[in-house]
């Protein structure tokens, strides 16, 4: 009974937000709908990278590698011919990419698959290192992938990057991804094999131990999450219409992890929560870096202002609430339910 | 190749392998204490050379007066970056102070995006450093014999330190075990902030002379020869101080004679590094000349 009541308060908070999606389309401006659609896939990213850390415990900082890998392969299956020529001024583009094309889903999966691919290949190698290591190795792994982003021009149009990349990441599709997102990690966690990743992430040895394929369930692990993040970067690439090698820094990276520590490592729904409060956050802070007139007050813009403030606020939850907004809890319809039973009983005495 | 071109580029690769080796020193000192990779370590690198730029252009230091004083300056910040951001989590999971450092580089990357903006500046050179000498066809800068020079005299005085003097003892015995090491008595937390202090004034030391060979600065100036730096720590063999010279001088080797034979390959030039340190975590994870380190159960 439970169950079914989950599935129906589950389906009933989908067509809710579907509602506000339509809403938010005929009524909302072009600045907002943009900042909605970040939010979708900031929630994608952060998932995806809570799979990887929060749930398997594997310090990952190569984020930016894949999201760059998901948004060249999608970007270059959307491009038109036409567009493609036009830009592709140092060296032209090489000859299977430069007549391939594919509707806008596939290219998104497709730039999944290819991260999921090089996520593959470099976990094979570098998921032998333990906690930091890996860390500094994966981060390794996303300069490598600029570097050679910025180098390959007959592939990527090297420091130029692509320009004109159809946009067809609307709002629909954003959500459709990030709610399919936050379904399979959901799914995912809550299965025997989220119940292995959790042990090696508690206890690697212990995991050992019990006859666990440690390996191959991080590999898998990392796997998904890295297929998760190229779709980010693909669902990105689009929405910005222009990528460059300089977009994916460490920074973006960063954000990322931020959302995932703030909503609490372990936690989905805290991710969402933090998604969805940082990115709109990281938006209105651009206020502090714009100049500002008040009557006849002039008040210059402080460049870099958004990001100390940003930073700081990640030190303070690092330092004063380590767990985060959620901790390793989850909010589950029996929570809220339950919640609200006992409030009416109290009320009733 | 000529052997004069060889010349040169010998010692270009021994100026900046000195420089990595200095910033090097910082990284491998405090993983061998606290087993964190500092994250922020190449930023304070980036304030050792705001300083002696504002020293001279602000306060109109003489150059050796202003050189002391960024300096004492920036191993100031790197012991205020340990009190602050990494001291409370000594108890934490070793990950979470790992945050932390990355939080506190970002955090004086866009604080000094604030304070100084990000317009490169250029350094003053003073005339005897910066007067190009030709010998035959070399041409000799002076700072390619000052910069090695000076990187292995100030190694040798932190050699002196840390195997000669009491607080060097500490610090090696907080390596082997900091429990063991607090109940003997030891301030451990002030030793930690020692080596914090003498790894930022190392990396402030190479921070300057980098601006004065390479005379530009800017708030990101940090990022990348901080992974360098601590690639080349990895590679040396973590903990160990002269591991990381020797692994600061083969990345700069391996950099510029890549690029000197290989001119083609120039535009990956900040991959090599990375590439590297994939590989050698992979054949030998403890480096050249680390002890090997076990996960402790």
């Amino acid at each position: 009974m439970y169950e079914s009541r989950t599935k129906r308060l589950n389906v009933a908070a989908v067509a809710l937000l579907g509602f506000f999606l339509w809403w938010a389309q005929g009524n909302l401006d072009g600045y907002k709908i943009q900042i909605l659609n970040l939010v979708a896939i900031n929630i994608i990213l952060a998932l995806s990278l809570n799979l990887i850390y929060g749930f398997t415990g594997l310090f990952s900082l190569g984020h930016a590698g894949f999201m760059a890998i998901g948004a060249y392969v999608s970007s270059l299956l959307i491009l038109p011919a036409a567009q493609k020529e036009m830009i592709f001024l140092l060296e032209p583009l090489v000859w299977p990419l430069s007549v391939l094309q594919a509707p806008f889903f596939v290219a998104v999966l497709a730039g999944g698959v290819a991260a999921a691919l090089f996520g593959l290949l470099i976990s094979l190698p570098v998921l032998r290192l333990g906690g930091d290591y890996l860390g500094i190795a994966t981060l390794g792994f996303a300069e490598i992938v600029r570097v050679v982003a910025n180098n390959l021009s007959g592939i990527t149009n090297g420091a130029l990057g692509l320009k004109g990349i159809p946009n067809h990441a609307n709002i629909w599709w954003n959500y459709g991804w990030c709610l399919f997102t936050l379904y399979f990690i959901a799914r995912l966690v809550n299965s025997n094999f989220g119940n292995v990743l959790k042990a090696i992430r508690d206890d690697e040895t212990a995991a050992r131990a019990m006859g666990i394929d440690v390996l191959r369930c991080k590999v898998v692990s990392f796997s998904i999450g890295a297929f998760f993040a190229g779709v980010g970067g693909a669902l990105m690439a689009s929405l910005l219409t222009t990528i460059d090698p300089k977009m994916f820094l460490f920074l973006l990276t960063f954000n990322v992890l931020m959302i995932v520590v703030a909503g609490g490592l372990g936690s989905l729904s805290g991710t969402v929560i933090a998604g969805v409060v940082i990115t709109v956050l990281l938006e209105w802070l651009r206020f502090v870096e714009n100049p500002v007139t008040i009557g006849s007050f002039h008040i210059p813009g402080i460049p870099g202002m958004r990001m100390v403030i940003f930073s700081m606020a990640l030190l303070f939850i690092i330092l004063f609430r380590r767990e985060g907004i959620m901790g390793m809890r989850e909010i589950t319809w029996n929570g809220i339910i339950g919640v609200c039973r006992r409030k009416g009983e109290k009320d009733r005495d | 190749m000529s052997v004069e071109m060889f010349i040169q580029h010998f010692l270009n690769a021994l100026t900046l392998g000195s420089l990595y080796g200095l910033i090097a020193i910082g990284y491998t000192m405090v993983y061998g204490i606290l087993r964190l990779i500092n994250f922020a370590h190449g930023d304070i690198f980036m304030l050792g050379a705001y300083f002696v730029f504002w020293g001279g252009a602000l306060f109109r230091l003489p150059w050796f007066l202003s050189v002391v004083v960024a300096i004492l300056f920036t191993a100031l910040c790197g012991i205020t970056v340990d009190r602050v951001a990494y001291r409370p989590l000594r108890e934490a999971p070793r990950i979470s102070a790992l945050i932390s450092s990355i939080g506190v580089s970002f955090f004086i990357q866009n604080l000094s995006i604030v304070t100084f903006t990000a317009i490169p500046r250029a350094v003053h050179v003073p005339q005897w450093l910066g007067q190009v000498h030709l010998i035959g066809k070399v041409r000799l800068l002076p700072l390619a014999i000052v910069v090695p020079i000076v990187s292995l005299l100030l190694t040798s005085g932190l050699l002196w330190v840390v195997y000669r003097t009491k607080p060097g003892l500490a610090m090696r015995a907080i390596s082997k075990d900091i429990e063991t090491t607090r109940l003997m008595g030891v301030p451990v937390n002030r030793i930690i902030a020692i080596t914090f202090g003498l790894g930022s004034a190392l990396a402030a030391a190479s921070g300057i002379m980098w601006a004065l060979r390479y005379p530009q600065i800017h708030p990101f100036m940090g990022v990348i020869p901080g992974f360098k730096a601590f690639i080349a720590a990895v590679l040396g063999g973590i903990g160990s101080i002269q591991g990381a010279v020797l692994g600061g001088l083969l990345l700069g080797f391996i950099e510029i004679m890549i690029i000197a034979f290989f001119p083609g390959l120039s535009g990956y030039r900040d991959a090599f590094a990375f590439v590297l340190l994939i590989v050698i975590l992979l054949i030998r994870p403890s480096g050249l000349m680390g002890e090997k380190l076990e996960e402790k159960v």
